[in-house]
Protein backbone atom coordinates (compact mmCIF):
# COMPACT_ATOMS: atom_id res chain seq x y z
CA UNK A 1 0.00 0.00 0.00
CA UNK A 2 3.06 2.31 0.11
CA UNK A 3 1.76 3.12 -3.92
CA UNK A 4 1.76 7.33 -4.67
CA UNK A 5 -0.93 6.84 -7.03
CA UNK A 6 -2.74 3.60 -7.69
CA UNK A 7 -5.70 3.21 -10.72
CA UNK A 8 -7.76 0.38 -10.06
CA UNK A 9 -9.98 -0.81 -12.79
CA UNK A 10 -10.64 2.62 -14.28
CA UNK A 11 -12.28 3.48 -17.43
CA UNK A 12 -12.62 6.35 -19.15
CA UNK A 13 -15.38 7.83 -21.73
CA UNK A 14 -15.11 10.98 -23.55
CA UNK A 15 -18.07 12.47 -25.35
CA UNK A 16 -19.56 9.07 -26.65
CA UNK A 17 -16.79 6.94 -26.71
CA UNK A 18 -15.23 4.03 -24.20
CA UNK A 19 -11.54 4.71 -24.43
CA UNK A 20 -10.35 2.16 -22.04
CA UNK A 21 -11.69 0.72 -19.61
CA UNK A 22 -10.48 -2.05 -16.83
CA UNK A 23 -7.05 0.11 -16.55
CA UNK A 24 -5.27 -1.00 -13.53
CA UNK A 25 -1.51 0.41 -12.68
CA UNK A 26 0.37 1.21 -9.86
CA UNK A 27 3.41 3.62 -8.84
CA UNK A 28 5.39 2.95 -6.18
CA UNK A 29 8.07 5.97 -4.85
CA UNK A 30 11.08 5.79 -7.35
CA UNK A 31 8.76 3.94 -10.35
CA UNK A 32 8.06 5.26 -13.76
CA UNK A 33 5.92 4.97 -16.25
CA UNK A 34 5.79 5.75 -20.17
CA UNK A 35 1.98 5.57 -21.67
CA UNK A 36 2.80 4.98 -25.52
CA UNK A 37 0.23 5.27 -28.02
CA UNK A 38 -0.95 6.40 -31.25
CA UNK A 39 -2.89 9.67 -31.05
CA UNK A 40 -6.16 9.88 -29.44
CA UNK A 41 -5.68 6.34 -27.83
CA UNK A 42 -6.03 8.50 -24.42
CA UNK A 43 -3.29 8.83 -23.19
CA UNK A 44 -3.96 12.85 -22.12
CA UNK A 45 -7.35 11.95 -20.07
CA UNK A 46 -5.82 9.04 -18.29
CA UNK A 47 -2.84 11.50 -17.35
CA UNK A 48 -5.99 14.19 -16.44
CA UNK A 49 -7.65 11.68 -14.87
CA UNK A 50 -4.62 10.64 -12.52
CA UNK A 51 -4.51 14.49 -11.79
CA UNK A 52 -8.45 14.70 -10.87
CA UNK A 53 -9.78 16.68 -13.32
CA UNK A 54 -11.57 14.40 -14.99
CA UNK A 55 -13.74 11.60 -13.13
CA UNK A 56 -13.57 8.42 -14.14
CA UNK A 57 -16.41 6.51 -15.53
CA UNK A 58 -16.12 3.57 -13.34
CA UNK A 59 -12.95 2.30 -11.06
CA UNK A 60 -10.95 4.35 -8.53
CA UNK A 61 -7.94 6.79 -8.27
CA UNK A 62 -6.26 6.88 -5.28
CA UNK A 63 -3.16 9.27 -4.70
CA UNK A 64 -0.98 10.18 -1.56
CA UNK A 65 0.69 13.31 -1.55
CA UNK A 66 0.58 16.13 -4.35
CA UNK A 67 0.58 16.04 -7.80
CA UNK A 68 2.56 18.19 -10.31
CA UNK A 69 0.90 18.30 -13.86
CA UNK A 70 2.71 19.54 -17.42
CA UNK A 71 -0.45 19.57 -20.07
CA UNK A 72 -0.51 21.59 -23.45
CA UNK A 73 -0.96 24.96 -21.39
CA UNK A 74 1.67 26.59 -20.16
CA UNK A 75 -0.76 28.11 -17.25
CA UNK A 76 2.04 31.23 -17.25
CA UNK A 77 0.95 34.82 -17.32
CA UNK A 78 1.83 35.92 -21.09
CA UNK A 79 2.73 39.14 -20.04
CA UNK A 80 4.81 38.66 -17.23
CA UNK A 81 8.61 38.40 -17.34
CA UNK A 82 9.63 34.55 -16.76
CA UNK A 83 10.80 34.76 -13.61
CA UNK A 84 7.71 36.26 -12.03
CA UNK A 85 5.44 34.14 -13.78
CA UNK A 86 7.02 31.16 -12.00
CA UNK A 87 7.41 32.91 -8.56
CA UNK A 88 3.55 33.07 -8.84
CA UNK A 89 2.68 29.23 -8.96
CA UNK A 90 5.96 29.24 -5.92
CA UNK A 91 4.00 31.65 -4.08
CA UNK A 92 0.87 28.99 -4.49
CA UNK A 93 3.26 25.94 -3.87
CA UNK A 94 3.88 27.77 -0.94
CA UNK A 95 7.96 26.85 -1.75
CA UNK A 96 10.73 29.69 -1.27
CA UNK A 97 12.62 31.02 -4.14
CA UNK A 98 15.24 28.64 -3.90
CA UNK A 99 13.25 26.01 -4.91
CA UNK A 100 12.85 28.08 -8.12
CA UNK A 101 16.45 28.70 -8.66
CA UNK A 102 17.62 25.43 -8.49
CA UNK A 103 14.61 24.11 -10.72
CA UNK A 104 15.83 26.84 -13.53
CA UNK A 105 19.11 26.04 -13.00
CA UNK A 106 18.49 22.78 -13.88
CA UNK A 107 16.34 23.38 -17.10
CA UNK A 108 18.99 26.24 -18.05
CA UNK A 109 16.46 28.82 -18.23
CA UNK A 110 18.30 31.75 -15.80
CA UNK A 111 18.96 33.80 -18.70
CA UNK A 112 15.66 33.77 -19.74
CA UNK A 113 14.48 34.86 -16.22
CA UNK A 114 13.37 38.94 -17.19
CA UNK A 115 12.32 38.02 -20.97
CA UNK A 116 8.32 38.29 -21.00
CA UNK A 117 6.58 34.76 -21.23
CA UNK A 118 5.03 35.76 -24.86
CA UNK A 119 8.50 36.19 -25.87
CA UNK A 120 9.66 32.29 -25.07
CA UNK A 121 9.32 29.33 -27.96
CA UNK A 122 7.26 26.52 -27.58
CA UNK A 123 10.53 24.45 -26.32
CA UNK A 124 10.97 27.17 -23.63
CA UNK A 125 7.83 27.00 -22.21
CA UNK A 126 7.75 23.40 -22.16
CA UNK A 127 11.25 23.92 -20.14
CA UNK A 128 9.31 26.48 -17.81
CA UNK A 129 6.93 24.54 -17.44
CA UNK A 130 8.79 22.32 -16.28
CA UNK A 131 10.70 24.11 -13.83
CA UNK A 132 7.01 24.73 -11.73
CA UNK A 133 7.09 20.90 -11.71
CA UNK A 134 10.62 20.64 -10.00
CA UNK A 135 10.03 23.54 -8.29
CA UNK A 136 6.52 22.01 -6.91
CA UNK A 137 8.23 19.29 -4.57
CA UNK A 138 4.98 17.22 -5.62
CA UNK A 139 6.05 13.28 -5.16
CA UNK A 140 4.06 12.64 -8.05
CA UNK A 141 4.32 14.30 -11.32
CA UNK A 142 2.06 13.68 -14.46
CA UNK A 143 4.06 14.82 -16.98
CA UNK A 144 1.67 15.39 -20.76
CA UNK A 145 3.77 15.32 -23.28
CA UNK A 146 6.75 17.10 -21.62
CA UNK A 147 8.85 16.94 -24.56
CA UNK A 148 7.11 18.77 -27.04
CA UNK A 149 9.17 21.00 -28.85
CA UNK A 150 12.27 20.87 -26.90
CA UNK A 151 16.03 20.07 -28.46
CA UNK A 152 18.42 17.50 -27.51
CA UNK A 153 20.05 19.73 -24.91
CA UNK A 154 16.68 20.23 -23.28
CA UNK A 155 15.33 16.75 -23.52
CA UNK A 156 18.45 15.69 -21.80
CA UNK A 157 17.73 18.21 -18.85
CA UNK A 158 14.45 16.55 -18.75
CA UNK A 159 15.51 12.95 -18.43
CA UNK A 160 18.27 14.65 -15.72
CA UNK A 161 15.43 16.22 -14.01
CA UNK A 162 13.16 12.59 -13.76
CA UNK A 163 16.13 10.54 -12.85
CA UNK A 164 16.90 12.88 -9.91
CA UNK A 165 13.49 12.99 -9.08
CA UNK A 166 13.32 9.20 -9.52
CA UNK A 167 16.11 8.63 -7.14
CA UNK A 168 14.60 11.17 -4.21
CA UNK A 169 11.67 8.76 -4.41
CA UNK A 170 9.31 10.46 -6.55
CA UNK A 171 7.00 8.74 -9.46
CA UNK A 172 6.41 9.45 -12.76
CA UNK A 173 3.54 8.94 -15.41
CA UNK A 174 4.95 10.34 -18.58
CA UNK A 175 2.78 10.17 -21.64
CA UNK A 176 4.99 10.74 -24.83
CA UNK A 177 4.84 9.32 -28.50
CA UNK A 178 8.26 9.05 -28.29
CA UNK A 179 11.20 7.50 -26.75
CA UNK A 180 12.76 9.67 -24.36
CA UNK A 181 15.44 7.47 -23.73
CA UNK A 182 15.05 7.25 -19.91
CA UNK A 183 17.04 3.69 -18.14
CA UNK A 184 14.64 1.46 -15.91
CA UNK A 185 10.82 2.62 -17.85
CA UNK A 186 7.93 0.69 -17.26
CA UNK A 187 5.69 0.49 -20.27
CA UNK A 188 1.91 0.62 -21.22
CA UNK A 189 1.21 1.02 -24.57
CA UNK A 190 -2.65 2.54 -24.94
CA UNK A 191 -2.65 1.49 -28.46
CA UNK A 192 -3.23 -2.00 -27.40
CA UNK A 193 -6.04 -1.58 -24.30
CA UNK A 194 -8.61 -0.32 -27.53
CA UNK B 1 -3.85 32.37 2.91
CA UNK B 2 -0.53 32.85 1.01
CA UNK B 3 -2.11 31.23 -1.85
CA UNK B 4 -5.18 33.08 -1.54
CA UNK B 5 -3.53 36.50 -1.78
CA UNK B 6 -1.47 35.67 -4.28
CA UNK B 7 -4.13 34.57 -6.15
CA UNK B 8 -6.20 38.33 -5.47
CA UNK B 9 -3.07 40.22 -6.42
CA UNK B 10 -2.74 38.14 -9.85
CA UNK B 11 -6.43 38.67 -10.76
CA UNK B 12 -6.11 42.17 -9.83
CA UNK B 13 -3.18 42.94 -11.52
CA UNK B 14 -4.35 41.50 -14.22
CA UNK B 15 -7.61 43.31 -14.08
CA UNK B 16 -5.52 46.58 -13.88
CA UNK B 17 -2.44 45.99 -15.38
CA UNK B 18 -3.83 45.90 -18.93
CA UNK B 19 -5.35 49.12 -19.01
CA UNK B 20 -8.23 47.09 -18.43
CA UNK B 21 -9.52 49.11 -15.62
CA UNK B 22 -10.91 52.45 -17.56
CA UNK B 23 -12.68 50.45 -19.70
CA UNK B 24 -15.73 50.00 -17.62
CA UNK B 25 -15.52 53.02 -16.20
CA UNK B 26 -15.19 55.18 -19.13
CA UNK B 27 -19.00 53.10 -20.79
CA UNK B 28 -20.19 53.98 -17.59
CA UNK B 29 -19.59 57.89 -18.09
CA UNK B 30 -19.98 57.18 -21.92
CA UNK B 31 -23.28 56.52 -20.85
CA UNK B 32 -23.98 59.43 -18.82
CA UNK B 33 -22.64 61.62 -21.43
CA UNK B 34 -24.93 60.48 -23.84
CA UNK B 35 -28.13 60.48 -21.90
CA UNK B 36 -28.73 63.84 -21.66
CA UNK B 37 -27.53 64.93 -25.63
CA UNK B 38 -30.80 61.96 -26.18
CA UNK B 39 -33.13 63.24 -23.61
CA UNK B 40 -32.69 67.25 -24.06
CA UNK B 41 -30.79 69.35 -21.55
CA UNK B 42 -34.63 69.56 -19.63
CA UNK B 43 -33.00 69.65 -15.94
CA UNK B 44 -36.14 68.02 -14.23
CA UNK B 45 -36.27 65.56 -16.52
CA UNK B 46 -32.82 65.00 -16.15
CA UNK B 47 -32.92 64.40 -12.38
CA UNK B 48 -36.20 62.25 -12.49
CA UNK B 49 -35.16 60.17 -15.00
CA UNK B 50 -30.94 60.45 -14.57
CA UNK B 51 -30.70 58.54 -11.25
CA UNK B 52 -32.59 55.09 -12.79
CA UNK B 53 -29.47 55.45 -15.79
CA UNK B 54 -26.73 55.73 -13.51
CA UNK B 55 -27.84 52.39 -12.52
CA UNK B 56 -28.44 50.87 -15.20
CA UNK B 57 -24.82 52.15 -16.73
CA UNK B 58 -23.49 50.37 -13.64
CA UNK B 59 -24.59 47.15 -14.29
CA UNK B 60 -23.74 47.59 -17.93
CA UNK B 61 -19.70 48.24 -16.70
CA UNK B 62 -19.90 45.37 -14.32
CA UNK B 63 -20.73 42.64 -16.92
CA UNK B 64 -18.72 44.38 -19.67
CA UNK B 65 -15.13 43.03 -18.74
CA UNK B 66 -17.04 39.07 -18.47
CA UNK B 67 -14.78 37.56 -21.35
CA UNK B 68 -11.80 38.91 -19.23
CA UNK B 69 -12.65 37.13 -15.76
CA UNK B 70 -12.49 33.10 -16.52
CA UNK B 71 -12.04 32.36 -20.06
CA UNK B 72 -8.25 33.39 -20.29
CA UNK B 73 -7.69 31.52 -17.13
CA UNK B 74 -9.30 28.37 -18.64
CA UNK B 75 -7.57 28.85 -22.15
CA UNK B 76 -4.06 29.03 -20.63
CA UNK B 77 -4.64 25.93 -18.10
CA UNK B 78 -4.62 28.27 -14.77
CA UNK B 79 -7.84 26.58 -13.79
CA UNK B 80 -6.51 23.00 -14.13
CA UNK B 81 -3.85 23.84 -12.54
CA UNK B 82 -5.14 25.56 -9.24
CA UNK B 83 -7.35 22.10 -9.15
CA UNK B 84 -5.08 19.77 -9.43
CA UNK B 85 -3.24 21.59 -6.29
CA UNK B 86 -6.67 20.57 -4.62
CA UNK B 87 -7.80 24.43 -4.30
CA UNK B 88 -11.68 24.34 -4.32
CA UNK B 89 -13.33 26.08 -6.99
CA UNK B 90 -15.42 27.90 -4.76
CA UNK B 91 -12.49 29.50 -3.66
CA UNK B 92 -11.33 30.94 -6.12
CA UNK B 93 -14.37 32.25 -7.96
CA UNK B 94 -14.77 33.73 -4.46
CA UNK B 95 -11.02 35.64 -4.70
CA UNK B 96 -12.42 36.28 -8.31
CA UNK B 97 -15.43 38.05 -7.20
CA UNK B 98 -13.72 39.92 -4.37
CA UNK B 99 -10.99 41.00 -7.04
CA UNK B 100 -14.02 42.31 -9.38
CA UNK B 101 -15.70 44.36 -6.39
CA UNK B 102 -12.35 46.13 -6.17
CA UNK B 103 -10.86 46.66 -9.57
CA UNK B 104 -14.04 47.60 -11.18
CA UNK B 105 -15.95 49.18 -7.58
CA UNK B 106 -13.25 51.55 -6.49
CA UNK B 107 -12.94 53.69 -10.13
CA UNK B 108 -16.72 53.29 -10.47
CA UNK B 109 -17.44 55.05 -7.34
CA UNK B 110 -14.94 57.61 -8.23
CA UNK B 111 -16.50 57.68 -11.88
CA UNK B 112 -20.07 57.95 -9.98
CA UNK B 113 -19.50 61.35 -9.01
CA UNK B 114 -18.91 63.43 -12.47
CA UNK B 115 -21.83 61.05 -14.25
CA UNK B 116 -24.25 62.10 -11.72
CA UNK B 117 -23.52 65.93 -12.47
CA UNK B 118 -23.85 65.00 -15.68
CA UNK B 119 -27.41 64.03 -15.25
CA UNK B 120 -28.06 67.08 -12.92
CA UNK B 121 -27.98 64.97 -9.80
CA UNK B 122 -28.52 67.20 -6.67
CA UNK B 123 -26.33 66.53 -3.77
CA UNK B 124 -28.86 64.77 -1.50
CA UNK B 125 -29.56 62.14 -4.96
CA UNK B 126 -25.66 61.45 -5.02
CA UNK B 127 -25.85 60.51 -1.77
CA UNK B 128 -28.38 58.17 -2.06
CA UNK B 129 -26.89 56.96 -5.55
CA UNK B 130 -23.27 56.35 -4.08
CA UNK B 131 -24.54 54.26 -1.17
CA UNK B 132 -26.55 52.09 -2.74
CA UNK B 133 -24.06 51.49 -5.89
CA UNK B 134 -21.68 50.64 -2.92
CA UNK B 135 -24.12 47.94 -1.62
CA UNK B 136 -24.55 46.59 -4.63
CA UNK B 137 -20.64 46.31 -6.24
CA UNK B 138 -20.56 42.76 -4.24
CA UNK B 139 -23.35 41.75 -6.21
CA UNK B 140 -22.60 42.87 -9.33
CA UNK B 141 -18.95 41.31 -9.25
CA UNK B 142 -20.44 37.94 -8.02
CA UNK B 143 -23.20 38.12 -11.40
CA UNK B 144 -20.45 38.82 -13.78
CA UNK B 145 -17.74 36.21 -12.76
CA UNK B 146 -20.76 34.21 -12.40
CA UNK B 147 -21.93 35.07 -16.64
CA UNK B 148 -18.21 34.48 -16.94
CA UNK B 149 -17.66 31.68 -15.57
CA UNK B 150 -21.40 30.48 -17.56
CA UNK B 151 -19.99 31.24 -20.74
CA UNK B 152 -16.34 30.91 -20.82
CA UNK B 153 -16.61 27.24 -22.89
CA UNK B 154 -18.37 28.98 -25.14
CA UNK B 155 -17.21 30.66 -28.54
CA UNK B 156 -18.13 34.20 -28.47
CA UNK B 157 -20.05 33.43 -25.26
CA UNK B 158 -19.59 36.65 -23.33
CA UNK B 159 -22.69 38.49 -25.50
CA UNK B 160 -25.12 35.99 -23.84
CA UNK B 161 -23.47 36.80 -20.33
CA UNK B 162 -25.64 39.68 -20.28
CA UNK B 163 -28.59 38.34 -20.87
CA UNK B 164 -28.16 35.08 -18.58
CA UNK B 165 -27.78 36.94 -15.14
CA UNK B 166 -29.82 40.35 -16.32
CA UNK B 167 -33.09 38.38 -14.32
CA UNK B 168 -30.86 38.33 -11.19
CA UNK B 169 -29.77 41.83 -11.76
CA UNK B 170 -33.52 43.56 -11.64
CA UNK B 171 -34.00 43.09 -7.37
CA UNK B 172 -31.14 45.34 -7.76
CA UNK B 173 -32.07 48.14 -10.52
CA UNK B 174 -35.63 47.97 -8.49
CA UNK B 175 -34.42 48.74 -4.80
CA UNK B 176 -31.82 50.65 -6.24
CA UNK B 177 -33.67 52.91 -8.02
CA UNK B 178 -36.27 52.60 -5.60
CA UNK B 179 -34.14 53.97 -3.02
CA UNK B 180 -34.39 57.44 -5.02
CA UNK B 181 -38.08 57.58 -4.19
CA UNK B 182 -39.14 59.60 -1.62
CA UNK B 183 -41.68 56.93 -0.46
CA UNK B 184 -39.12 54.35 -0.68
CA UNK B 185 -38.00 54.33 3.01
CA UNK B 186 -37.61 50.60 2.91
CA UNK B 187 -35.67 50.16 -0.31
CA UNK B 188 -31.86 49.80 0.93
CA UNK B 189 -32.77 47.24 3.50
CA UNK B 190 -34.21 45.46 -0.04
CA UNK B 191 -31.48 46.19 -1.78
CA UNK B 192 -28.60 44.94 0.85
CA UNK B 193 -30.75 41.77 1.47
CA UNK B 194 -30.64 40.98 -2.62
CA UNK B 195 -27.10 42.17 -3.31
CA UNK B 196 -26.19 39.39 0.08
CA UNK B 197 -27.88 36.86 -1.51
CA UNK B 198 -26.64 37.38 -4.72
CA UNK B 199 -23.26 37.77 -3.50
CA UNK B 200 -23.42 34.48 -1.54
CA UNK B 201 -24.85 32.66 -4.51
CA UNK B 202 -22.41 33.63 -6.34
CA UNK B 203 -18.97 31.87 -5.59
CA UNK B 204 -20.93 28.04 -5.19
CA UNK B 205 -22.53 28.75 -8.54
CA UNK B 206 -19.74 29.91 -10.63
CA UNK B 207 -17.75 26.77 -8.98
CA UNK B 208 -20.27 24.78 -10.51
CA UNK B 209 -20.07 26.01 -14.15
CA UNK B 210 -15.99 25.74 -13.47
CA UNK B 211 -16.35 22.26 -12.88
CA UNK B 212 -18.27 21.77 -15.48
CA UNK B 213 -15.55 23.22 -18.17
CA UNK B 214 -13.33 20.72 -17.07
CA UNK B 215 -15.58 17.42 -18.06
Amino acid sequence: MSALLRLDGVACIRGDRLLFEHLSLALEPGEALWLRGPNGAGKSSLIRLAAGLLRAAAGTVERRGRCALIDEASALDAELPLRRALDFWARIDTVDGHAVDRAMAAMALVPLSDVPVAMLSTGQRKRAAMVRVIASGAPIWLLDEPANGMDDAAQARLVAAIAAHRANGGAVLLASHFALGIGDLAELNMGALA
Amino acid sequence: MTTLLALFWRDLRRAWGSGALWLPVLFFLLVATAFPFAVGPDAPLLRRAGGGMVWVAALLAALLPIDRLVRPDRDAGVLDQLAVRGIADEVIAAVKILAHAIAFGLPLMIALFPAAALLAQDAARVEVLAAGIAIAIPALASLAVLSAALTAGLKGGSAIGGLLVLPLAVPLLIFGAGMLDPSGRGAIKLLGAASLLLTMIGPFAAAAAMRGLRE
